[in-house]
């Protein structure tokens, strides 16, 4: 049987998310926490991989203790069981701190029930990185598969799984032994809304939470800032243009001015390759 | 670790159909700057199969030496195969920093060797600096979903790494005839130390022109009301020959594929001529289109923050304003394609 583990994490909503424009820093308090949109497509892909193949799907986060919450969250989607690592030594930690952190869990997790497969999202809409997936599949050993948009198929009992990963131009199909790695696209699947049976089970669900001293052979050095090569070492507000020059008048004489302009650009549409227009 | 046996600034050259990427031909542009600034070489780390020839390409593009690894091994990427030769490469000659185009293969690749080394990697870079003296990396990057820029640092390990979004840096204007050294490595991998296969690789054919490398892309956002709505854009794109872009919102409706996306979660674009309809004009969506040549928004809202990153800036219905458009550029057309008569 499949045991699916799901790495998931809490984040701010970075599209609400407003900027103290006075101070240039982010008001974290404007923005609600939400759990990291592609980690959803990650957890429900790898629900459905449970109702195709059966098994267990386990969810994994690193975090402070609100980030239950997340956790939940997967639990209304499908998830069985939640983990969390919560202590003060992960804080700070970059993605190699990180991917080193939710290996030791992982590790941890797998003494319970051995781990066939690991799901992530593409990445956090907070750090934006993409690293922390592949990460932990170099530190375990696994094959890492990244953007994947679609499981083809899972053989347990062989030991392999097939999966198309997105190129920018296409997608490649790429079999992998087991155990693996997967970090998904959203374009996977589709988050439906959730049942009311997992809502009930959610709101009673409590998540197995350990604390640094609960993982076994933590090098603590590799924990948080002071396991995390990078820094940042200077944060500023993107520049804000000044605004161009706003057309006047209705809506043929504003776009008459328009094309007047436009056309004494010819260089404008000078196009290579013959795949625009030539004047 | 000794920094002073690190040297050299280096680019990951990526192959496809045997060419080198934009991206890695951009990069070695950025990485010279880096190179004389510390008085040090830029060297490329060519991978592929058949494509020890592709490293006169890179001399013209600025590369003082090429690392190669030529072998049927290395015919498709693969994270272990391309992971290994990079890794012995780094361990044998030492870089002080390694550049990486942020594609999937790029990010796929810089993830693994970076935890593998182990060493700091930044994603997505946007601007490279480096420090003269101590030869710091100063690799800054949009965060926080692009509302925030932050300049990343690694100082206790070596090399310094970061991926570099594609269309950002500038390929230097290629110097026929100039050559460097060419050093021909083998990896000690084998086949069967590789627990993936590609087994097939099949290009959208359907995509008419990349919006990342099209002269003039048309944009729609949300405020286009509905995929019919979204229907001006296209028709606006096929008029002047360019690409379509959209929104992200947009590509989360479903009115047109993810390949369409332009900003942070999507692609960075440079066209000469970047038309904004319907959009807002998100931070998220500027990061995206902010190096265009000349941004036009169309938009009723007069308030959208897209007026504010635009050149020209029409406050309007775009279901009247972009047939009128239509209808006048067509007439242009034609008025020169007579007078050339």
């Amino acid at each position: 049987m499949l045991h699916i583990v799901a790495c998931i994490k809490q984040v701010p909503d970075t599209k609400i998310i407003k900027m103290n424009p006075k101070t240039n820093t982010m008001d974290r308090a404007s923005a609600p926490a939400i759990l990291n949109p592609y980690d959803a497509h990650a957890v429900e892909e790898a629900v459905r991989l449970k109702k195709r193949y059966g098994g267990t799907v386990s969810v994994l986060t690193m975090g402070p203790p609100p980030a239950v919450k997340a956790i939940k969250k997967c639990i209304e989607i499908g998830a069985d069981e939640g983990y969390m690592i919560s202590d003060r030594a992960f804080a700070g930690a970059d993605t190699l701190a990180t991917s080193y952190a939710l290996t030791k869990a992982i590790e941890k997790i797998s003494q319970i029930k051995p781990v066939d497969l690991i799901i992530c999202g593409k990445m956090t809409i907070d750090g934006d990185t993409g690293q922390v997936g592949p990460g932990i599949a170099r530190r375990l050993d696994m094959p890492p598969l990244t953007s994947v948009n679609k499981v083809k198929e899972i053989n347990v009992e062989e030991g392999y799984a097939i999966v198309h990963r997105k190129l920018e131009d296409g997608y490649e199909v790429i079999q992998s032994t087991m155990p693996c790695l997967m970090s998904v696209e959203k374009e996977i699947n589709e988050v439906p809304y959730s049942s009311m049976t997992n809502m009930l089970k959610a709101a009673r669900y409590q998540p197995v939470i350990w604390a640094v001293a609960d993982l076994e052979d933590v090098e603590r050095t590799q924990l948080g800032l002071k396991g995390s090569p990078t820094i940042v070492s200077k944060v500023w507000a993107p520049t804000k243009p000044s605004g161009g020059e706003m057309l006047e008048g209705d809506a043929a004489q504003q776009t008459e001015q328009l094309l007047d302009l436009l056309l004494k650009k010819k260089e404008l549409f000078a196009v290579k390759g013959g795949s625009g227009v030539e004047l | 670790m000794s920094f002073e046996d690190y040297s050299g600034i280096w680019v990951f050259i990526e192959v496809k159909d045997g060419e080198v990427v934009p991206v890695s031909l951009e990069l070695l542009g950025a990485g010279k700057e880096l190179a004389d600034k510390r008085g040090t070489e830029l060297a490329g780390v060519l991978i592929g199969e058949n494509v020890t020839h592709l490293a006169d390409t890179l001399y013209e593009y600025g590369a003082d030496t090429v690392y190669v690894y030529d072998d049927t091994i290395f015919k498709n990427y693969r994270t272990e195969s391309y992971m290994k030769a990079l890794l012995e490469c780094c361990q044998k000659y030492k870089p002080e920093v390694i550049l990486y185009g942020a594609t999937s293969t790029g990010k796929d690749l810089a993830s693994a060797v970076a935890t593998d080394l182990p060493t700091g990697l930044t994603a997505d870079s946007t601007i490279l600096d480096i420090e003269e003296d101590t030869g710091l990396l100063l690799a800054s990057r949009p965060a926080f979903g692009g509302n925030i820029m932050a300049t990343i640092l690694c100082k206790k390990y070596r090399p310094q790494m970061a991926t570099v979004r594609p269309k950002v840096m500038k390929a230097l204007s290629p110097e026929p005839g100039r050559t460097g050294q060419l050093i021909e490595e083998t990896a000690s991998i084998k086949e069967e130390d590789i627990r993936t296969k590609v087994l097939e690789i099949v290009q959208f054919t359907t995509q008419k022109v990349r919006i990342d490398e099209a002269d003039i892309v048309v944009a729609g956002g949300k405020g286009l009301g509905s995929e019919k709505g979204f229907q001006v854009v296209h028709d606006l794109a096929e008029t002047l020959g360019g690409a379509v872009g959209a929104s992200r919102d947009v590509v989360e409706a479903g009115w047109v594929e993810h390949h369409h996306q332009v900003g942070q979660t999507g692609l960075t674009v440079t066209p000469k001529i970047y038309f904004a309809i319907g959009i807002s004009g998100a931070i998220q969506h500027i990061v995206g289109m902010q190096n265009s040549g000349l941004i036009i928004a169309i938009n009723k809202d007069p308030e959208a923050p897209i007026f504010q990153s635009s050149h020209y800036g029409i406050v309007g219905d775009a279901f009247e304003i972009v047939p009128l458009l239509i209808q006048q550029f067509k007439q242009a057309f034609n008025q020169e394609v007579v007078d050339h008569v």
